[in-house]
């Protein structure tokens, strides 16, 4: 393949961003292990944006792995399988990562089975669109990258638009987590496999496989990949960045068009997907297993044992980190995700979802309390912002609790990536009181909807 | 030199004159009928401005309770006294409705609920601790306690106690909804005064499992269910939930036996004033059920 016009041996990156350090040595090293099987996994049956799915099991009764427990209810949500062989031991409600109380299935293992995965591959070549989007749906595929946004709605293109570009999202900007990394250099025939699946329906003009530059043996293995393939897969290096990997910040590294507020990447025609949501793709068209299990990155400088797992969805968190070699005793934090998004774990005892992208351990040594000074007006956030917002006068508005002036801001614009709070100087929690405001904003909108 | 001090004073005076011409014909002209009552009744209300009655100010409502002759009982926020006032001066009736408070359903406090984590370094409210894992406390749906509601009462009625819960002053409370709106878990309901019984939990968890993530949690025991008259309270969710509907037939009995104490009866005194039975395993009764005070 010829030299890439849009690379243009420069590395390409968005507008605004910061640098944090990014720690990935940790752990990107560490080959993908596979966790072994716990006695008891918890699913939530909400896991995913839109309708929560709904049970279809009774309590006794037997299932296999990958099985379907729970059915997708509407269009805007996906349905759940189950990840072990085992007896459904209760139906009720249990702890979810959120901190909230979900709706879920206790599925207890079946200690004599083998495991063994019996199901067949789908012909996707006999498919239509509508039929690919049905069995993505029913795979239970979502967004692996940690929203866990259901797939099979970001591939039904409305109508009168069209998908031009097809983006696969391996920037993984985030410090510390190792997991996407890891399974482009792990499993990249998946990785080209699952795109010209998805490519097949989509008739994308153009593949791009964006990847950060601290990343050389993923970049290495799939241009090789992508070369052998033949098709219109073209391997781009972004500049080391964070949000790099956010969707919009991507779309306009490669692309150099920003997505316009309140619409979506799709009205560029751009379709971005994960990594990790492109192996589950290629893994359920070729084995027919669906969303059962997913990588995480379990890393920190608290963690004895810092790695990439291949995990069964449902296992609880706990197990993991004794998997991994305990935690140290100096532990001051567990977040889930990386440092910049992830949020703080209380309760140990909830299980992993098709969400959760990695395990965070930090040490008392990187947590640090600041002290809230007053704004000085630096416009250091400004800097920052990715999205062009101005988070210094939305703090000061979120203080006096003037929700409805920071929507003249566009504080719903703002997707949390907390480059804003990460450099202020005064230690005013920026991203945390946006994300207040957004809250309290949508729950009066809710309001004034039922008025 | 006469006629440089003369010519602008007879200019200015007669501009006055003409504008005043002006402004007296437009008076006449343009007068608009106002209704004397609605400034006096205006006078008459609380000038809170607070929305409880669902205008967007005191000075709407005067003009609905005048024009549209609205109920002046419609403002919650007026003691009896200042409505029987408006009454008397428009001569109508005020058929006062019944005063409602807001009541916190929760009970559990630092002593009760236990902890999860210790919150540093966020934003100091309870929607901040919210945003952050649904909050530090074990369980999912009792009170932050970081008092946003006392903030965003504006008759003082909500004060935070030791124990990390609101205490609602039911003088004080006006029943204008701004608590209820505020609360990130939505434990604030306003209720009649005249409902005692009320069930000071919303864990959707059972039995022990409840119990362990606070000790007055309500268990879904069914126990206040026998003890009370058929069809006043049902086991919903796990949640002992009353029929107010039958709110006559409510009986402070219904309390005696429920072993954490998650259903109260409030008699004469605000929530959370009582001290709480605590440190009781579960089963035990503070006060074991005396038949005889019953079949009195």
């Amino acid at each position: 393949m010829a030299v890439s016009d849009i690379q243009n041996n420069k590395l390409l990156t968005f507008v605004n961003g910061i640098h944090p350090k990014d720690y990935k040595e940790l752990s990107n090293n560490c080959k993908i292990q596979r966790m072994p099987f716990v006695e008891e996994y918890t699913l939530p049956l909400g896991q995913h944006i839109g309708a929560p799915s709904k049970s279809i099991v009774q309590k006794g009764q037997y299932v296999k792995r990958g099985e379907l427990i729970a059915d997708s209810v509407g269009f805007v949500s996906v349905s759940l399988h189950s990840p072990v062989d085992g007896i459904v031991s209760d139906i009720g409600i249990f702890d979810t990562p959120k901190g909230d109380v979900l709706p879920g299935i206790k599925i207890k293992t079946d200690r004599f089975s083998t495991q063994q995965f019996h199901q067949k591959a789908v012909d996707f070549e006999s498919l239509d669109v509508n039929g690919f989007i049905k069995s993505i749906q029913n795979a239970g595929i979502v967004g692996l990258g940690g929203a866990a946004f259901p797939s099979h709605v970001k591939f039904a293109i409305p109508e009168g638009k069209n998908c031009k570009y097809l983006m696969l999202n391996g920037c993984e900007c985030e410090p510390f987590l190792t997991a996407d990394d890891r399974t482009m250099v792990e499993y990249p025939k998946q990785i080209i496999d699952g795109l010209l699946i998805v490519n097949h329906f989509l008739k994308a003009e153009k593949i791009y496989i964006a990847i950060e530059s601290n990343k050389p043996k993923a970049i290495e293995v799939l241009s090789k990949y992508a070369e052998e393939s033949n098709s219109n897969i073209e391997v781009v290096t972004l500049k080391v960045k964070y949000p790099q990997g956010a969707e919009k910040m991507m779309i306009s590294a490669i692309l150099g068009n920003e997505v316009p507020s309140g619409k979506l990447p799709i009205d560029l025609g751009v379709i971005v997907a994960n990594v990790g949501t492109i192996k589950a793709i290629s893994e359920y068209f070729r084995t027919g297993m669906p969303l059962i299990e997913r990588i995480v990155t379990i890393t920190g400088t608290s963690i004895n044992n810092p790695t990439n797992v291949l995990v069964p969805i449902g296992t609880p968190m706990d197990e993991i980190l004794e998997f991994c070699g305990g935690i140290k005793d100096n532990t001051a934090r567990i977040l889930l995700g990386g440092p910049m998004m992830g949020a703080v774990q209380k309760n140990l005892n909830v299980p992993v979802v098709k969400g959760t992208s990695g395990l965070l351990v930090l040490s008392s040594n990187e947590v640090k309390d600041f002290d809230q000074y007053n704004c000085i007006k630096c416009g250091k956030c400004l800097d920052a912002c990715p999205l062009f917002l101005n988070p210094s006068r939305m703090g000061l508005l979120a203080k006096k609790g003037l929700w409805d002036e920071m929507l003249d801001f566009h504080v719903m614009d703002c997707f949390e990536c907390g480059s804003c709070s990460y450099v202020c100087p005064s230690g005013i929690p920026l991203v945390q009181s946006f994300r207040v405001a957004k809250g309290i904003l949508r729950e009066k909108s809710i309001r004034d909807q039922n008025k | 030199m006469v006629n440089a001090l003369l010519i602008p004073l007879l200019i200015l005076s007669g501009l006055g004159l003409l504008f005043g011409v002006i402004l007296s014909i437009a008076y006449k002209q343009f007068k608009v009928f106002e209704d004397p009552r609605i400034e006096k009744v205006e006078e008459l209300l609380p000038s809170a401005n607070c929305g409880a009655c669902g205008e967007p100010g005191c000075r709407a409502f005067a003009e609905k309770v005048v024009n549209q002759g609205t109920n002046p009982a419609k403002c919650t926020v007026s003691s009896s006294e200042g409505l029987q006032k408006i009454a008397n001066y428009l001569g109508v009736d005020v058929s006062r409705e019944e005063k409602r408070v807001a009541r916190l359903l929760c009970a559990g406090g630092t002593l009760e609920a236990p902890n999860l984590a210790n919150y540093v370094g966020g934003i100091n409210s309870c929607r901040g601790e919210v945003v952050v894992d649904g909050g530090i406390k074990n369980c999912s749906w009792g009170c932050i306690g970081l008092g946003d509601c006392a903030i965003a009462c504006e008759f003082g009625a909500i004060t935070m106690n030791d124990n990390a819960l609101p205490v609602v002053d039911t003088e004080k409370c006006t029943a204008c909804n701004d608590c209820v709106e505020v609360c990130p878990k939505n434990l604030f309901e306003l209720m009649p005064i005249s409902q005692k019984l009320i069930v000071q939990c919303k864990s959707l968890l059972k039995g022990d499992l409840a119990e362990s993530k606070c000790r007055v949690a309500c268990t879904a025991c069914s126990r206040c269910v026998v003890d009370s008259a058929p069809g006043i309270i049902e086991i919903k969710n796990n949640l002992a939930v009353i029929n107010y509907k039958l709110n006559d037939l409510t009986n402070p009995i219904a309390v005696k036996r429920c072993p954490t104490n998650a259903i109260v009866w409030l008699e004469n005194f605000n929530q959370f004033e009582t001290k709480q039975k605590s440190k009781l395993p579960l089963g035990r009764v503070e006060e074991v059920f005396d038949t005889d005070e019953y079949y009195q």
